[in-house]
């Protein structure tokens, strides 16, 4: 009878344990929030099925995504409805909205968790918010349409790059002043910094190329650029550009070209292009830096690679033009 | 907003650019047009703006100078503006006189035949003169001249457009019907040479007849006058929109309407928001309290092509502009999906040209398929191997 009873109790415990199992699988996964620029909606995937779990209605043309610190919190540039939103993790309530500006389009957090860099395409400014007292604090003029948007790991500097005027800004954040202007190829659209914050890199879309700019002189050491057999120069847009940390690899979206480039450090030579979905814009590493998932504008869905094999493995389709990705850790899923 | 007003507004934006009189560069820039006189119309709809062209132009000094205050460079613009009926002679003095001093950088609205002239005179042969108003192919052909350079496409390169379209849609019957005056002999003839060029074929070539009120009875008097037995789309040149508008949906056979009317092929439209488009057209409709034209694109063009050689080089110096211009570093990002460049050939600046109707893009050519050693954009217009243009190059 005591063993019976054992064996019912051991099956019980290890079925609960696998139905808990079960239901809970989306905790020990990565969630992603994509931006859906037509849509008015962040989608939500859980990036150990790769599939959308939830679909969240925001405010209109949201672009730029990107998440608190602390991870708490996801910030969304409402572009036209001329505000941030401020999202809650938790729950996906909207808390509040901070004062962005008109036309907020990408954005840059600090490492102080508290100052947010706002690009204002359409005034050529850039607004600095401050998030706990929700105030803006300082408006720089900058170049004709500012887009991209970079804040240094040491925080520094803060990077707007102006499409039209196809330049650089370099902003000293204590005195939220611009100190240097570095010109680039035309259009640039996305500046990120490498780990040690030594190299700034910055996208030029028409120009067709990646300038690195050593951020000590503010002057370009380098430029890359690209070729893909069978397609025309004119497609390859060169947007989104993703680093890993380990100062290995470099990826860069190609818009049209639907092709991401990987670019080995070392030699800053194009090892490898990827072909993922229609005009892809922006990307998101996961923690680990194993997996690389890309927004695909016009196919309308994101593509996930293996960073190991560089293969697309996967594609998961989402709203109306996906903008801007951000990844949460799944240390920081909500428990459901 | 009155052109008085508008100089004072640049002249304004120009002094309060902050930037220290002894480091910067000046660079002055002369917009002459002469008002075009537009014929009287059926419908009462159609309407040109009257600062057509300048608005474009103060756009892309505003954009200038936005750039140029990081840089030390101001940019101004000055402006020569003549009445349609204003004395031809004594335009031409003014022009000269204002040309005399100096190299100038010239941006020039006018008809083709006071282009040529101005830039005959010999106080213009030193300088840039941007034309931006004159579609005429032979401007880009045997009457090119070595000091002036295209922002506007030519009609070749607007009904190669079509004819890209035509083809790649299976459409190759075309039925022509030409308006009666010079303007739109020129338009279909250059959609004759597109239809040779591109191996399509024209079934029947009428010249339309003016008797009717097409306000009234165009749904009597287009299909009889469109009666055929076949043809997959029918081409009208009429480029004062006198009458093509009224042959939508009326022709004998159920097809297409393209060209001045239906299918329309632009340099410029308030429909084109790709790109980053819909960022230009809202900083044009903020500025002029109305849409972006094609006159205000191939000016606003113009003026940045300008500005993108002074950023690039420096120095406001008329020669070194336009040999960087022509040279191979040379790009502007035209918010057509491609870089802009200029045809080293004839001067010409090669783009993208989207066929639009009233509400959206239909196509942008060149067409995909359409294949070229260089660059797809020279498969559009007259291309290297064929130009008839001899007297454009740097000297």
């Amino acid at each position: 009878m005591k063993s019976s009873m054992f064996i019912r109790k051991t099956i019980a415990l290890s079925l609960s344990l696998a139905v808990y199992g079960l239901c809970a699988s989306s905790v020990w996964a990565h969630w992603l929030y994509v931006s859906n620029e037509k849509d008015d909606t962040i989608s939500i995937i859980d990036a150990s099925t790769n599939e959308v779990i939830n679909t969240i209605e925001v405010g209109e043309r949201p672009r730029g995504v990107t998440l608190s610190h602390d991870f708490t919190r996801l910030f969304i540039c409402a572009s036209d409805s001329d505000t941030v939103q401020v999202m809650s993790i938790a729950d996906n309530k909207i808390l509040f909205e901070l004062p962005s500006g008109e036309d907020p389009e990408q954005f840059a957090l600090h490492p102080d968790n508290r100052h947010l860099y706002i690009a204002n395409e359409d005034d050529a400014i850039a607004t600095v918010v401050d998030i706990e007292t929700r105030e803006v604090v300082a408006q720089i003029d900058v170049g004709v349409e500012p887009e991209g948007m970079a804040v240094s790991h040491n925080g520094k500097y803060a990077i707007v790059t102006s499409e039209t005027s196809n330049m650089a800004h370099w902003i000293d954040t204590e005195t939220q002043e611009i100190v240097a202007n570095t010109l680039v190829d035309q259009r640039p659209r996305d500046a990120e910094f490498t780990l040690d914050d030594s190299e700034l890199w910055v996208s030029s879309e028409i120009g067709g190329t990646v300038s690195i700019i050593d951020t000590e002189t503010k002057l370009i050491k380098h430029v890359i650029n690209f070729e893909i057999p069978g397609i025309s120069v004119d497609r390859i847009q060169p947007v989104g550009m993703e680093l890993t940390s380990d100062g290995e690899l470099a990826f860069i979206a190609l818009g049209p070209s639907n092709h991401v480039a990987v670019v080995d450090r070392a030699s800053l030579r194009v090892k490898e292009y990827i072909l993922v979905g229609r005009r892809v814009w922006h990307m998101a590493l996961t923690p680990e830096e194993d997996k690389l998932y890309t927004t695909n504008g016009v196919s309308g869905d994101v593509t996930m690679v293996d960073v190991a094999t560089l293969r697309a493995e996967k594609t998961i389709k989402v709203g109306r033009y996906p903008w801007g990705v951000a990844v949460l850790p799944k240390e920081h899923v909500p428990q459901q | 907003m009155s052109l008085f007003r508008i100089c004072c507004l640049i002249a304004f934006f120009c002094l309060s650019a902050g930037v220290r009189a002894q480091d910067s560069v000046n660079v002055d820039i002369l917009y002459i047009e002469q008002k075009i006189e537009r014929p009287p119309v059926l419908s009462n709809l159609v309407s040109w703006p009257d600062d057509e062209g300048l608005q474009g132009a103060s756009l892309a000094i505003n954009d200038n100078n936005t750039t140029g205050k990081f840089l030390g460079q101001i940019y101004a613009l000055e402006s020569l503006i003549f009445a349609t009926d204003h004395d031809r002679d004594d335009a031409l003095e003014q022009i000269r006189q204002a040309l005399a001093d100096h190299a100038r950088l010239v941006v020039l609205n006018l008809p083709a035949s006071l282009l040529l002239d101005v830039s005959s005179l010999d106080d213009a042969q030193d300088d840039l003169l941007f034309n931006a108003q004159a579609a005429d192919n032979e401007l880009r052909q045997a009457d090119c001249r070595p000091n002036v350079l295209h922002t506007v496409p030519s009609r070749a390169m607007h009904t190669d457009a079509l004819a890209q379209f035509f083809t790649y849609r299976k459409w190759r019957q075309i039925f022509l019907i030409e308006g009666n005056r010079a303007s739109d002999k020129a338009l279909a003839a250059s959609m004759r040479n597109s239809v040779q060029k591109f191996g399509l074929q024209i079934v029947e070539d009428k010249t339309w007849i003016e008797d009717a009120d097409m306000r009234r009875t165009a749904s009597t008097e287009v299909p009889v006058f469109t009666q055929s037995s076949k043809y997959d789309v029918v081409f009208v040149a009429d480029e004062d929109r006198d009458f093509s508008q009224y042959i939508l949906y009326n022709t004998w056979l159920p097809r297409p309407v393209a060209g001045s009317a239906g299918l329309t092929p632009v340099t410029w439209s308030p429909v084109i928001e790709q790109w980053g488009a819909a960022q230009l057209q809202s900083r044009f409709r903020k500025l002029s309290n109305r849409d972006m034209s094609s006159r205000d694109y191939a000016n606003w063009s113009a003026l940045r092509s300008i500005g993108e050689a002074v950023t690039r080089t420096g120095v406001a110096d008329t020669e070194l502009i336009k040999r960087y211009i022509l040279s191979a570093d040379f790009e502007l990002a035209g918010f057509k999906g491609a870089s802009l460049s200029y045809r080293d050939w004839n001067g010409q600046l090669r783009q993208p040209i989207q066929l639009v109707h009233a509400n959206a893009v239909v196509a942008s050519a060149p067409i995909e398929g359409y294949l070229h050693q260089l660059t797809e954009l020279d498969t559009l217009g007259s291309d290297r191997p064929e130009t008839q243009c001899e007297s454009f190059s740097l000297q």
